[in-house]
Formats: C-alpha cells, structure tokens, sequence
C-alpha cells in the first residue's frame, strides 16, 4: 500500500495536482487558502513549473485561461471573496469551453465577512458563478483523502466535458489535518495535453487554427454554443453524479450534508443510533451536477429530510427541488464563521424523530 | 480507545507543533487520527489552540466538543475550557504560568511548572514539548519511544539543530511523570 502522510486539506490539493500534472499555478493569497500558495510557490520552480503570484485574483484567472488555452493543466485557488473576482474570468473559461482547476475554500460572507468556515458559497458555485448560461463541475470533499483524490478528477472530468471544474470546501477542510494516500505521479504530461486537439499550440503549418474565444457575435452562432454546452450539461448530470449514502438502508431521517458538517452529522448520526433513532445520511460528493436520484428515491422511503449546513438554507433548496417537495426538509444551520456541533445536530435530529 | 486533546495558549508557544508531533506519532502508529488549527489574527500574540484526535477507529469530526484531554498553557484557556473537560479527563496545567488550580472534582489535573523547567535547561520555548512529554507518558495515547521518530520527522529543516534539545525537553515531561508516580 502506498504511504500515508500527514498534510493540511490545501497542502494535500497542490501535492496532487502537482502529481497529476499541472505545472502552471495562478494565485492571490487570502485566508483560508493560503497554504495552497505557499505549497506551489516552493514547489513549482523545483519541478519547472510555473508559480505566478498575480497582481490580483482577476489577473490570476485570465492567466488560468491563457494557459489552459494551450492544453496544460493549470489552475488557481482562492477563498470567497476573491472567487468573486474571479467570477468574470470563470465565465469566460465557460465560454471558450477551458477545462481549468479553480480552489474555493469557503469563508463566511457576504461582502469581506470573515475568516471562519462557511458554506455559503453554494447558490454562487453551483448555479455557474459568472454571467451567461454556464455551469461548471462543482466536487464537495469531506476528508483531506478525498482533497486529494477529487483534485485528480476534476482535472479528469473537466478535461473529458470541457468545462472549469472546482474544488468547493470550507476552511475547516483547507486547514485541518489528516493522513492521506497522494496519488501516483503522472510523468506523461505531454499526452495528457495531445489529448486536447482543440488546444492553441500552433499548427506547425499542418493545420487549420484552433481559436480559443467566448465572443460570437452572430445570435445564431451563440444559441448554437448554448445548446451544444447544455447537451455536455445532459451528460454530466446522466454520468457523473457521486454521492455517500451512510446508514441508510433503515433510516427513517435522512440527514443531507457535505464538508465538515457531514462529519460532524456523522457523529450526530452515531449518537442517534444508540437512542434508537432510525437516521442516515446521504452525502452529495458532487454539488453541479446535483445527485437529485438518490435523494428521490429515499423520499420514497423517508419521514423526512435535514439538512445540516453552513449557510441560511442554500443547498435545502437543491434537496426539494431533488424531491419535488414531496417530504419536509427541515433545516440544522450556523453561519458566518460558526460551526453547529454534534449536540445540535443530535437535537435536530431527535426534533424529527417526534 | 479515542484520545480527544486540545492544546491551548498563546500564540507562539507551540502549541500548533505539539499537536503536529502528537498527530504524527499517532500517523506512525497506524492510528486513525486528525489536527485542526484554530485559524485566523487571534494566533498572533492572543490565544491560540489546536485539536487532535488520536483514535482507533475512523475520525468523524475534527471538531472536539468534550476533550478528555486538555493542556493549558495560560490562564484563559483553562478559564475557556475546563468547563468542556469530559468527566474523567485529565488537564495538564503548566503551572509556571497558571497561578490558579483546576476548580471541577470529576476531572485528573496534572500540574507542571514547564516554562520553569524549559528556562532551567536553557530551552525557553520548550515547554510545550516538555507536557507534551508528560501527556504521553501519563496517558499513554502514543507509544512513547514513537514520539522521537515523529519529532524527527515533523521538525523543519530550518530548526534542525533544535532536535536534540526537544527530544531532552519530552523526556524531562516523561522523567517528571515517573517522578511523580
């Protein structure tokens, strides 16, 4: 078996993607994400890579798309407000159809808000965070195995539709510490990029231009790449929904969380458990696209759903929509900073199992 | 058996790399384990604290409500969470520091006067490690020869020459255990 070290969540990202291949990192330090920077800025020059600190997070995206332009993997990382500057430039890799890895570990908002974890960010990640018709990939991981590993598939999956894929976490994830398993080095980065044969690498003579751009002009060009997107959008929602159902085959509550409060859930759960409470959960792993199936088939078998979340009720709404509103959803949440902890969760529980 | 430690203080007592080296000496161990930082503009010069779970079985959340383990390094963090100590559990108090003695009856306290001692051996910043020590030669939630391979291994390049003096630091934690016994 392979080894395992002890890294921070952030630490565990930039090891794996450096190990998966990306050589070219954007960024702009802001708390909690910071040690993603750091891990690349004394990383990337050992390896020929590039480490770019930017003048800002805007600068740093439309380096991002300059680079992913060419077929490598590149990204960038940040926290809630600076995922707000970036917003233009995500939008713009939509449009021009860039795979590229973008990092938001969440702090609490609006506006500069705080330091502490948050989840608020959900509507602005999941919906497509820019202007325009768009989503990208959007991967919640709960441990910092899971940091690592989903670093490698979001590279994956953003490359095989073409679009930004993120990693979505809270500062708890970026900061805390776990054993993890790094993924194996992938040595071959030049077949990873001969893969992408719309890449801008010039043509040697041999053929015609490739043309990495978001602006058409023409009404009819537009809807076309609308539409040709939102088939890709089909598929991804078809294909590539991942999610963790937990004690589920009985449960008779259905506790809905990602990040540091699923774990903390998980405790709750445990707790529940030992009072006879029949409660589970289902862990989304994948945020866009949303895995609405499982959630529909529990509310067939279910008194009813809780969220537990970081927020003011963002992600409830994706689990009614996911059930047509066909059971309560009720709600356990902190924000701005604030974490429920497992007793609070337990009493949410216990409120339901009345 | 789950040890739930909070190690609490000032910023800049090291409170952060005892709760590295603890984690990594439960890494080595096989153990199933996790480290959460208190983050953020309290860590300069104002409290600071980390949670570490060393446990064998899987870790749910790294977030510690109940420690049955806690090591206090000022005043206010034994003020902030004697009251969160799960019965039974036991607060290493560096008493060189902490003038006031733990209040609840449920609860072990072990007093040491560490920056005392860390002063006497020319090792200022050392106390951390020396109830660090004192922890795991009490309680035994790491085997203690493990912890100066971890030591070793979770020192920066940059403090290298202070390895030996925090591997004397640890063992006077766990000579003043025995002495104690």
């Amino acid at each position: 078996m392979a080894e395992k070290v002890l890294m921070k969540g952030n630490e565990a990202i930039a090891e794996a993607a450096i190990r998966c291949g990306c050589r070219h990192y954007f960024g702009y330090p802001i708390t909690p994400q910071t040690e993603i920077a750091a891990y690349m800025s004394k990383r990337m020059p050992k390896i020929g890579g590039t480490f770019l600190q930017a003048e800002s997070e805007i600068a740093a995206i439309n380096m991002v798309y300059g680079a992913a332009s060419t077929g490598r993997r590149t990204m960038t990382s940040s926290s809630s407000p600076g995922i707000s500057l970036k917003a233009e430039g995500i939008s713009y890799l939509a449009g021009a159809d860039l795979p590229a890895l973008i990092v938001n570990i969440q702090r609490g908002g609006p506006g500069l808000g705080g330091i502490q974890p948050s989840q608020s960010d959900y509507f602005f990640m999941t919906r497509g965070p820019g202007h325009g018709d768009f989503h990208i990939i959007v991967l919640a991981p709960a441990t910092v195995q899971e940091m690592a590993d989903m670093t490698r598939l979001a590279f994956e999956l953003g490359e095989k539709y073409r679009m930004p894929a993120m990693l979505l976490a809270d500062g708890t994830m970026g900061q805390m510490m776990e054993p993890v398993v790094l993924p194996e080095e992938s040595n071959d980065l030049d077949s990873i990029a001969a893969a992408k044969p719309w890449a801008a690498t010039g043509t040697g003579m041999k053929r015609p231009h490739n043309i990495i751009n978001s602006l058409y002009l023409k009404p009819d060009e537009l809807e076309k790449t609308n539409i040709e997107r939102f088939e890709r959008y089909a598929k991804l929602e078809k294909e590539e929904c991942r999610w963790e159902e937990y004690l589920m085959d009985d449960a008779e509550i259905c506790v809905v969380s990602v990040g540091i409060t699923a774990r903390v859930s998980k405790n709750a759960i445990v707790a529940a458990r030992k009072e006879g409470i029949k409660v589970g959960m289902i862990r989304p792993i994948t945020l866009y696209p949303f895995p609405k199936e499982p959630l529909a088939k529990a509310a067939a078998r279910v008194k009813s759903f809780l969220t537990v979340e970081l927020n003011m009720g963002q992600m409830n709404e994706d689990v009614k929509l996911a059930i047509n509103c066909s059971k309560k959803v009720a709600m356990c949440n902190r924000v701005g900073g604030m974490i429920p902890g497992a007793d609070e969760v337990l009493a949410a529980i216990r409120k339901e199992a009345r | 058996m789950t040890f739930e430690v909070i190690m609490a203080g000032f910023g800049g007592q090291g409170l952060l790399f005892s709760g590295k080296v603890l984690a990594h000496a439960a890494l080595i161990e096989g153990k199933e384990l996790s480290w959460l930082p208190s983050y953020g503009p309290e860590m300069r010069g104002g409290t600071c604290n980390c949670s570490v779970i060393v446990s064998d079985d899987p870790v749910g959340s790294p977030i510690i409500a109940n420690p049955n383990v806690l090591m206090v390094m000022n005043e206010p963090s034994l003020d902030k969470f004697e009251s969160s100590v799960a019965p039974g559990g036991t607060v290493f108090v560096d008493s060189s520091l902490i003038s006031r003695k733990v209040e609840r009856t449920d609860i072990n306290a072990v007093y040491i006067p560490a920056t005392q001692m860390a002063k006497d051996m020319n090792a200022h910043s050392l106390a951390n490690m020396i109830i660090l020590g004192a922890i795991v030669k009490k309680l035994g939630c790491v085997s203690a020869d493990i912890v100066e391979q971890a030591l070793r291994e979770t020192i920066s390049a940059r403090k290298a020459d202070l390895l030996d003096l925090n591997l004397k630091a640890v063992a006077m934690g766990m000579k003043f255990i025995e002495e104690q016994a």
